[in-house]
């Protein structure tokens, strides 16, 4: 399928090349220190790393803009903080404090919104979220706004109906909709080999009928510039582009999982030869001149962040109890409480029929 | 305000299935937020044609064509709900919703709870028996989603109702699943109140006044019960009466008390299969909230264990005790 070929981009600037290693280098301080706070018992629930793919989250959220709206996944904490997400948020709902953005409803990463920053808080069913982004961009096109989706799936996601019936929708209605492949290697312990059968994911963009393009997922510039092509495509009319971004996963699905499943020295190669961050620094010092200085301000400006983020969130209260009878429904409001104390009448005293029907007449 | 169901029709009457179009013509009319999705539900009106007319009015963006994919159906509407729009899905059997379940239960019915996100969708659809429709198109899956929180169930009975509970449903805030019986979209007629008629979720209905027994029911068996409600009365002298649910999620807990208290006595009738039928949380209910107002054990009428059959009984409720009379082959006689 022919796609109108997206205009030459202005080359970044070079603060925004500066923002790009920022993000990524505070994706990885922060789930570091999650990752302690993991091991204090402080987090509640699973902790799930992207080590190893922050330029595949980083570099595609970087070509959208602020009214465009972003389904991530799990491994997609770069992706959100670029998208406005603070990390006293992340602290927050990973530690399921009362004042996270879900108030203790869910955890890690699992929050959205829709009202300012524009991204949706998932769930964990793979490949339901490309639905959903599929009505979310029928909805500008219908309205026809100046705004385009992009919804992150994992190589796994690839295999749900969700994900088949969600770009096919899209692409029949040629909603402005970037399907991103984050392909690690990996679902849970499951390679991609056993995943599917094509010899490339991105294969499966030429049977929907959609522009398809695979890319080096841990070259952060190349990420953001294939993904700025799709962009402007998807806001052009083009309808739906898919991008596969080949990364690989350097720790397990979660951080209990010991990856026992994976070949030895494979996870050493990819730290040793192919980190995303380590890649980039050079780059910017080497290729385009940075100060070896400028980037290591960053560094240590980020770790200020990032203490200055646990200090509040550790002092952050627990949930509220009857807060959690809030919300399930917008009418009623609030669901009533169903517990007696102290003077309350009991059920009994409440239903008794009258005198003399033979039930509780005594 | 109880449908007409036999007799010539007069001109100011019109099928449950009109009812339902009318219901979501005003609605698109009233709110350009609102949208239909579904399959062959544009130029062809959909199965049941109940969106008959409404492409040629309101155009291909508004009245869309979608692939075979229920999932995408109901996880696209979720979507444009997010940000803005009130779209109405149709399933075009209500059969068909299960290929949706994981984003109905998992994705639609969370969404305001664990994430704040509005989500005012409606999946509606034809649903139950009684037209020889065979296994996958006569089914009644509405318990399926009954312990689901953050689901509203309707499952109108009269064609007042399919109007101004599908209204009230597009205006809703929460995401409601809205089943429409195949068996009334004909044979039901109605009268249109005047004006914006919107009859209020969670709200049932007495469809008969009665002192002697309560049948609790809904959507098709509304009929069934009334009924065997006059048959006891001519040949029993007994007074039946009948409660129309309307609604089943939220259930009406004052209605079904306030008949309880009135008859002491009560019958829970569906088309559903009996085992972990809505009727069983029914009886629970009246359990906790009124036992001592019972003459009698609640007892429930509703379909044996057994998939939908493709027979002209389909799906009847014929297992249960007590029983109700009534002829396997011709349910309905005379009825309709």
């Amino acid at each position: 399928m022919t796609s109108p070929a997206p205009g030459p981009h202005p080359p970044l600037e070079r603060d925004q090349m500066l923002a790009l290693y920022r993000w990524m280098r505070l994706t990885r301080t922060l789930e570091e220190r999650l990752t302690a706070l993991y091991r204090q018992t402080k987090v509640v629930g699973g902790l799930f790393r992207s080590l190893g793919q922050e330029a595949c989250a980083v570099g595609s959220a970087f070509a959208l803009e602020r009214r465009d709206v972003m389904a991530p996944l799990i491994r997609n904490l770069g992706s959100m903080l670029v998208k406005g997400a603070e990390p006293v948020e992340i602290l927050r709902q990973y530690m399921a404090k009362g004042d996270s953005p879900t108030r203790g409803r869910e955890l890690n990463i699992h929050f959205g919104d829709v009202v300012e920053r524009n991204f949706i808080g998932q769930i964990s069913h793979l490949g339901d979220m490309v639905p959903v982004m599929a009505g979310v961009t029928l909805t500008f096109r219908m309205r026809g706004e100046d705004r385009v989706g992009l919804v992150y799936v994992g190589d796994g996601a690839t295999s749900t109906g969700a994900f088949h019936e969600g770009v096919n929708f899209a692409a029949v209605q040629r909603c402005p909709l970037v399907v991103v492949i984050e392909n690690n290697g990996y679902a849970y312990s499951t390679p991609t080999s056993r995943q599917c059968a094509a010899e490339r994911l991105i294969d499966k963009a030429r049977g929907y009928g959609v522009f398809g393009m695979r890319a080096d997922g841990n070259d952060v510039l190349e990420v953001y510039r294939a993904t700025r092509d799709a962009v402007e495509r998807a806001r052009g009319g083009g309808g739906v582009s898919m991008l596969e971004f080949m990364t690989y996963r350097r720790k397990g699905h979660a951080e209990h999982d010991s990856q026992s499943y994976v070949p030895d020295g494979e996870v050493e190669r990819w730290e040793r030869t192919n980190d995303p961050i380590d890649r980039y620094a050079r780059r910017l010092i080497v290729e385009f001149g940075f100060p070896t200085a400028d980037v290591g301000a960053i560094d240590d400006e980020v770790r200020l962040t990032v203490d200055a983020a646990t200090e509040i969130a550790e002092q952050s209260p627990v949930c509220d109890g009857p807060d959690a009878l809030r919300g399930v429904y917008a009418d009623p409001p609030e669901m009533p409480v169903l517990w007696f104390r102290g003077n309350a009448p009991s059920a009994v005293e409440q239903h008794e029929r009258p005198a003399g029907w033979g039930t509780h007449d005594g | 305000m109880s449908g007409r169901r036999d007799g010539e029709p007069t001109m100011a009457e019109i099928t449950f299935v009109e009812a339902v179009r009318e219901a979501l013509i005003e609605e698109m009319e009233r709110d350009p937020a609102v949208f239909c999705l579904g399959e062959d539900i544009g130029v062809y009106g959909g199965a049941f044609k109940a969106t008959e007319g409404l492409q040629a009015r309101f155009g291909e963006q508004r009245i869309i064509d979608t692939p075979v994919s229920e999932a995408a159906i109901v996880g696209a509407a979720a979507g444009a709900a997010h940000y803005g729009m009130r779209p109405v899905c149709e399933m075009q059997f209500i059969d068909f919703m299960s290929n949706a379940y994981d984003m109905l239960t998992n994705y639609v019915a969370t969404a305001r709870y664990r994430a704040f996100l509005p989500c005012p969708i409606v999946v509606r659809g034809p649903s139950g028996g009684y037209v020889r429709g065979g296994p996958f198109h006569s089914q009644n899956p509405e318990a399926a989603f009954l312990h689901t929180p953050g689901l509203k169930i309707v499952y109108p009975a009269t064609a007042e109702d399919a109007k101004g509970l599908l209204k009230a449903s597009i205006r809703d805030d929460d995401p409601v699943l809205f089943f429409e019986h195949k068996y009334l979209y004909r044979r039901i007629r109605g009268t249109m109140p005047e004006g914006d008629h919107v009859v209020p979720l969670g709200k049932a209905r007495i469809a008969r006044e009665g002192g002697d027994l309560s049948i609790i029911t809904y959507a098709a068996m509304v009929w069934k019960a009334l009924e065997a409600a006059e048959q006891l009365e001519r040949e029993d002298d007994l007074s039946v009466e009948v409660i129309d649910l309307r609604t089943l999620l939220p259930l009406d807990d004052d209605a079904i008390v306030a008949t309880v208290r009135k008859t002491n006595r009560a019958l829970v009738v569906h088309e559903d299969t009996v085992t972990g039928g809505i009727a069983g949380e029914i009886t629970a209910r009246i359990n906790e909230l009124c036992f001592e107002w019972l003459d009698a054990p609640v007892r429930r009428v509703a379909a044996r264990i057994l998939s939908c059959r493709r027979r002209r009984t389909s799906c009847a409720p014929v297992a249960g005790s007590p029983h109700i009379e009534g002829d396997e082959e011709q349910p309905w006689r005379g009825l309709m």
